[in-house]
């Protein structure tokens, strides 16, 4: 076929431009919006998903990983009785405030862990070493809080929940979906920061034996631990990111964005693309004349319409990359996975060709009679 | 022999609020190859609707049309395409060239449409652009041509789909008198050189000798008695031009 769609695509340079625009602008903000979703739901359950363990023991009735009720130490000691179990570690995860060095406070999350244990130990260290925290009052954050917390460097004390801290180490990309950054550190130091008594924990992290199988373990701990509700990884992990994102409604609020940009690039895509059709209309006119079926008209529009969607999702996912690299120095990171870079383009496509359909309802009804019009 | 096109009580009836508006009113006409008919007659008479009938873009109220011994009338709409595209090539008063496409790429789409492959497509663009005398010009865009090598683009066109009928809806309207004459020569040799049917629309009496039979159509019917002034000296005494028929 003689390259009638690229050349009436390119002829209104103007309207190219246009009709990149749109599509850019769609790509970018459904990426964007997507990217913050995905962000967002790694941040929530972040810790859950580092931690290495395979179950998690709860008291009854918390939602959430922020919301861990404390119960007995002792309970420890059961779980490890528990046929199937290979390593069980309590661990704290709780709100405390933290002093700035001007005077102001700030909200942060004290992580308490067994420093020579392998369950839920920071990772992704850029300084320090996690076995720094073996040290008095050591504490590891994240680089990407220091300026909220005012820390300027590695030795530096600070006072949290009332008792001293000192900077042992920097993670790097360890975001806390709150505004509380994590702050990790030993399990006593931990009890000390949040208030807890010196016999209770709020979650006891559990690695199952190879060859066991994760339920089994799980009804096992069920049956012998009382007063306790054991969830799997995934399970807590799922139970945190719906809460964050459904249950306060900010999941459906950034979702709601990615259909506006799916709206948006829709409406601007159909509009231009209607309009280049319209340009052209008695040329398809005189198509249909020639002897051309419909489906070569529809071909032509649809051509246009798989261009302009492979160019603007070209052009979309360089702006969104820079975006996306801006946003990693950021609070709130957008994530742009593979499988979701992929499917962007399936999206656009399928915007763009919709976007057409508008266009070929109007093609199928021209009379070819009208060629012969003045 | 067969006529190219037949019509036989011919009648259509344009929609216009409760009242019909009647274009066409029994018209019977016959065009067969090898010949060059045309059609005048004042504008709103039906011509270009009797033309679009013919050339089967349009449809009929009632009566019957045969296209090389096929009637179309009882087609339905989406068979049509492939009826104009084997039998019927248009040429338009405005050209309708594609103005994206190159002289050699609008004559392309007509291979296209045909199917013809790419690789024979463009020698036969060749044959044809040469045939029309615009050799060197099969990159130049429409833009870049004269009104004369834009029609001369367009019977390219239309002779690449190897139609038995051509359809020219006032083919020299746009075009000076020297290069409508060169037009309407080409259109000569087409009916009489390589026996295609040729209809034309013209209110242009400068390209009247150039017909063998002209049909006057009044208020949506043939008039009994035309009066086509042909100017003098251009009639069937001229030994190169064809002898005109009043009907």
């Amino acid at each position: 076929m003689p390259p009638l769609a690229q050349r009436n695509l390119l002829h209104d340079k103007v309207r190219l431009a246009v009709t990149l625009t749109g599509i850019v602008f769609s790509v970018v903000l459904i990426v964007v919006q997507l990217g913050l979703f995905f962000g967002f739901t790694t941040a929530t359950s972040n810790l859950i998903d580092h931690s290495g363990a395979d179950l998690w023991i709860t008291s009854k009735n918390v939602p959430y990983v922020e919301q861990g009720v404390a119960f007995s130490e002792r309970k420890l000691n059961q779980a490890r009785a528990v046929p199937g179990v290979t390593d069980a570690q309590k661990i704290i995860a709780h709100w405390t405030q933290w002093k700035r060095h001007d005077g102001g406070e700030e909200s942060v999350q004290i992580v308490g862990l067994n420093v020579d244990d392998t369950l839920e130990r920071p990772w992704d260290l850029v300084s320090g070493r996690v076995e720094d925290l073996k040290t008095p009052d050591a504490i590891i954050l994240d680089e990407l809080y220091k300026q909220k917390l005012g820390v300027t460097g590695v030795g530096e004390v600070f006072e949290i929940g009332g008792h001293r801290a000192r900077v042992v180490g920097f993670t790097r990309g360890i975001r806390s979906f709150t505004t509380s950054p994590y702050v990790f550190t030993t399990f006593k130091n931990a009890q000390s920061y949040t208030g807890m008594r010196e016999d209770q924990t709020l979650f006891i992290l559990v690695k199952v034996a190879p060859g066991a199988k994760i339920d089994d373990v799980r009804r096992r701990i069920l049956a012998s631990v009382k007063d306790v509700e054991v969830y799997t990884t995934a399970q807590f992990s799922h139970m945190t990111t719906f809460y964050w994102m459904f249950t306060t409604g900010a999941g459906v609020a950034v979702l709601i964005a990615a259909v506006l940009g799916l709206v948006v690039g829709f409406v601007v895509v159909a509009q231009t693309i209607y309009a280049t059709t319209m340009d052209h209309i008695r040329e398809y006119g005189t198509l249909k004349a020639m002897g051309a079926p419909n489906i070569y008209v529809y071909k032509v529009i649809m051509k246009q319409a798989a261009i302009s969607a492979v160019i603007g999702y070209v052009l979309g996912m360089i702006v969104s990359a820079f975006v996306v690299r801006a946003s990693q120095e950021g609070g709130a990171a957008i994530l742009m996975p593979l499988p979701m870079a992929v499917g962007m383009f399936f999206v656009t496509l399928v915007m763009c060709i919709g976007a057409a359909l508008v266009s070929i309802n109007k093609v199928t009804r021209i009379e070819p009679a009208m060629v012969f019009k003045g | 022999m067969q006529p190219a096109i037949a019509v036989r009580e011919l009648t259509k009836t344009y929609a216009e609020g409760s009242a019909g508006t009647l274009a066409l009113r029994g018209v019977d006409l016959d065009v067969h190859a090898g010949e060059l008919l045309m059609l005048m007659g004042p504008s709103g008479s039906g011509k270009t609707t009797l033309l679009s009938i013919m050339g089967c873009i349009l449809t009929a109220s009632s009566g019957s049309v045969r296209i090389a011994g096929k009637e179309v009338t009882s087609l339905r709409e989406k068979e049509l395409p492939a009826l104009r595209l084997a039998h019927i090539g248009f040429i338009f008063q405005g050209f309708n060239l594609f103005p994206t496409l190159t002289a050699g790429e609008n004559v392309e789409l007509m291979l296209d449409l045909k199917g013809v492959a790419a690789s024979s497509a463009k020698k036969r663009v060749a044959e044809l652009l040469d045939q029309v005398g615009l050799e060197g010009r099969h990159n130049s865009f429409p833009a870049d041509l004269s009104g004369g090598q834009k029609q001369r683009v367009a019977i390219a066109r239309a002779l690449a789909g190897d139609p038995k009928i051509i359809l020219a809806d006032e083919p020299t309207a746009a075009l000076d008198s020297h290069t409508g004459k060169n037009v309407m020569e080409m259109m000569s040799d087409l009916a009489h050189q390589r026996g295609r049917a040729v209809v034309i629309v013209t209110h242009d009496s400068r390209v009247l000798n150039f017909a063998d039979r002209i049909v006057r159509i009044e208020d949506g019917a043939i008039a009994r008695r035309p009066e086509i002034e042909v100017p003098a000296g251009m009639l069937s005494h001229d030994p190169l031009q064809p002898s005109v028929t009043l009907v």
